[in-house]
């Protein structure tokens, strides 16, 4: 394993973020000038803490000891059989402490709030994963936390708003506009503007301005170094395609960020294609956004001709969202990352397959993968690898995936 | 010299302060703001605010939230905007700013947007989440066309910032009178007299503050220091509350002039 808990080596030919924070075209740092200093702040700590040895031991011992990694890579013998074309591995982010991938990037950046002299925590969250990950890290490290979370996303994700509250973080309703995500990093960037002298803003995605981005994919991109070193003790070889669900951008460019510059591997982000791709229906940003600057960075938007953001579905409350990743739309536009999206009755039809396949309930994120993978893998060669990233496990779904595929019953 | 700086230069040879009213462009409706417009402009007004409402307001506090809500509920955009300016331009010369968030500018684009502002009479844009750094097209366009690009400045900017916007602005410079977002405030802050004299430091721009300016008494007493008053949240609860009540331009009209009577020292 690398001798970084968390940074990983710049692919030479894609040397972003550059010094303004930009991937390319994307990126950079959009916000009101009394975050500016905050921002610039942020930047020099980041840098002083990955330069850390002390702070970088500290990091390793939490992730072995307390979150749980490595994270399993696990092959699934009967999804594969199922499917009839290459070997599927899961990456089990699912099992690492709190449920999902998140608490990479959480616990990485209490820890970097505390070492700054932050007193309080605030996060925003969409399906819940963010915030429960933020308020776990901030119960292990003593930071007082306040998430905000959108009144429609505290009602279809209920059971982590109570997680949140028993870990001892206060849960703010957000009320305003589409009340979901997007909403709550509105209300998040509100707060930090008011309180930025004592508060530490922990994004939950590669979004937002700079540094936000970086920071969150050097904490995240610890997935894909623990994939290559398994799949190479596994199978000797390294995959030939990876597959991840793109709401932020975080699970994704975790697992894809250590294989950019393996050229010959096929990397597919799959958005949430919701009910149809009409507006307002969906959040597959590449297939109907356009370039944009939303919530501090330049990226693909999902927006009317006025520059109004659009509305968005999905019936998975982690991808529903407005934007994407400024990464996500460099790697695209050079051609390195490839788009899809899946929509909720093909999610809803994975999280049942691999429940009664595999015996794992996966995050209706993750599922969103899976249902891309279920249309690839049969058209793959036998002797191809394939690893999808489980990036959280479903336990919080299950309530809002019985009101689609169990009509009529009541819970 | 266009009319913003034309207005400072003949205030400052008077020795008077601006006031610098915000209201959101179509709430309750554009024929409405526009009668706003004309009596803030008969109350003493000098510069107008003309806020583009948009859909994910980050700076703005819950009053300027709701008005942009209401606004966009009739698909306010920014071209009904510029005819509307265009329109008023026959009644008045009141230099007119657009204060935006940048993603509605984008989306025209930089340089359709400043030919376009300036054939309908707009004489600067303030964008909120713009920082310098990020626009160096931006002010290509907007100074190119001749208008006011005016930044601001906050409690926590450093003094490189300072100097970097102080160089970036035209027009004048936004000083934010405190972290967080617009909203009515019982009391300024101490700290803005200090900073506003920085400011002063580095450039011979009016410097306005802005945010949490409500009353009458705080305009006075910012108006002692600044260079100009920004007064918008609470002419924007009144215009919410009263609604499209037939008497609202004027009674906003009538708040008005106790703001600017308060900040020209009458």
């Amino acid at each position: 394993m690398s001798a970084y808990a968390f940074s990983s080596e710049t692919p030479s030919k894609h040397p972003y973020p550059d010094a303004r924070g930009r991937y390319g075209a994307f990126g950079g740092k959009f916000v009101p000038e009394t975050l500016m200093p905050a921002l610039e702040e942020l930047d020099v700590a980041y840098a002083a803490a990955k330069a850390d040895e002390e702070f970088q031991e500290t990091l390793r011992r939490y992730q072995t000891t307390y979150v749980g990694r490595p994270t399993p890579l696990f092959f699934a013998e009967r999804f594969t059989h199922h499917l009839g074309g290459a070997k599927v591995y899961f990456k089990r982010e699912d099992l690492a402490h709190t449920g999902a991938h998140k608490i990479n990037n959480a616990l990485g950046q209490v820890l970097l709030a505390k070492r700054m002299g932050k007193k309080r925590i605030i996060a925003e969250t969409g399906a819940g994963q963010h915030g429960v990950a933020t308020a776990t890290a901030c119960a292990l490290l003593g930071l007082e936390c306040d998430v905000y979370m959108g009144s429609e996303d505290i009602e279809r994700q209920k059971l982590n708003v109570i997680r949140m509250r028993l870990l001892g973080s206060k849960v703010v309703p957000v009320t305003s506009g589409s009340k979901t995500l997007k909403d709550a990093i509105n209300e998040a960037l509100r707060d930090w503007v008011t309180n930025v002298g004592h508060t530490h803003y922990v994004l939950g995605t590669v979004h937002g301005p700079h540094p936000f981005p970086l920071i969150c994919r050097d904490f995240q991109s610890i997935i894909g170094r623990e994939t290559r070193q398994q799949i190479l003790e596994q199978e000797g070889r390294l995959p030939n395609t990876l597959i991840a669900c793109v709401g932020g951008g975080s699970n994704s460019i975790g697992l894809f960020y250590d294989f950019i510059r393996d050229e010959s591997i096929r990397m597919i982000g799959v958005e949430a294609g919701g009910r149809s791709l009409d507006p307002g229906e969906h959040a597959a940003r590449f297939a109907g956004g356009s370039p944009g600057m939303l919530q501090g960075a330049m990226s693909y938007v999902l927006q009317d001709p006025n520059g109004q953001i659009l509305g968005t579905h999905s019936v998975s409350a982690g991808l529903d969202y407005a934007s994407v990743g400024p990464e996500h739309a460099y790697f695209r536009s050079v051609g390195r990352i490839e788009y899809t999206h899946a929509g909720d009755d093909e999610a809803l039809e994975a999280f049942q397959a691999v429940s009664r396949l595999e015996g794992i309930i996966p995050a209706l994120e993750s599922a969103h993968a899976l249902a891309h993978a279920m249309k690839i893998v049969p058209e793959m060669n036998k002797d191809d690898l394939v690893v999808v990233n489980m990036s959280g496990r479903g336990d919080k779904d299950v309530q809002q995936a019985a009101r689609f595929l169990l009509p009529g019953e009541t819970f | 010299m266009n009319r913003i700086e034309q207005r400072f230069a003949g205030l400052r040879e008077k020795g008077e302060r601006a006031f610098i009213p915000f209201i959101t462009a179509g709430d309750p409706t554009l024929e409405l703001t526009g009668q706003i417009v004309l009596e803030l402009a008969k109350a003493g007004a000098d510069v107008i605010e003309l806020g583009v409402p948009f859909s994910d307001p980050v700076a703005d506090g819950v009053v300027n939230q709701e008005a942009a809500q209401r606004a966009l509920l009739h698909n306010v955009t920014l071209r009904d905007i510029l005819g509307l300016v265009k329109g008023l331009r026959n009644q008045t010369e009141i230099p007119i700013v657009l204060f935006t968030y940048y993603n509605p500018v984008l989306a025209y684009g930089h340089y359709r947007l400043a030919e376009d502002a300036k054939a309908s009479g707009v004489d600067g844009i303030l964008c909120v989440d713009l920082p310098p750094e990020e626009a160096v097209e931006y002010c290509t366009a907007f100074q190119g066309q001749g208008l006011s690009t005016v930044f601001l400045l906050a409690p926590t900017s450093t003094e490189d910032r300072i100097a970097l916007i102080a160089r970036t602005s035209t027009g004048f410079v936004y000083y934010v009178s405190r972290t967080g977002v617009t909203g009515e405030r019982e009391t300024i802050e101490s700290s803005v007299h200090g900073m506003v004299t920085r400011i002063q430091q580095h450039t011979k721009l009016p410097v306005a503050v802005g945010f949490g300016i409500a009353r009458p008494d705080q305009a006075r007493e910012v108006a002692a220091y600044a260079d100009g008053v920004v007064v918008g949240s609470a002419l924007v609860r009144m215009i919410g509350e009263l609604g499209a009540a037939p008497d609202m331009p004027a009674r906003v009209g009538a708040f008005a002039k106790t703001l600017a009577d308060a900040i020209k020292g009458r």
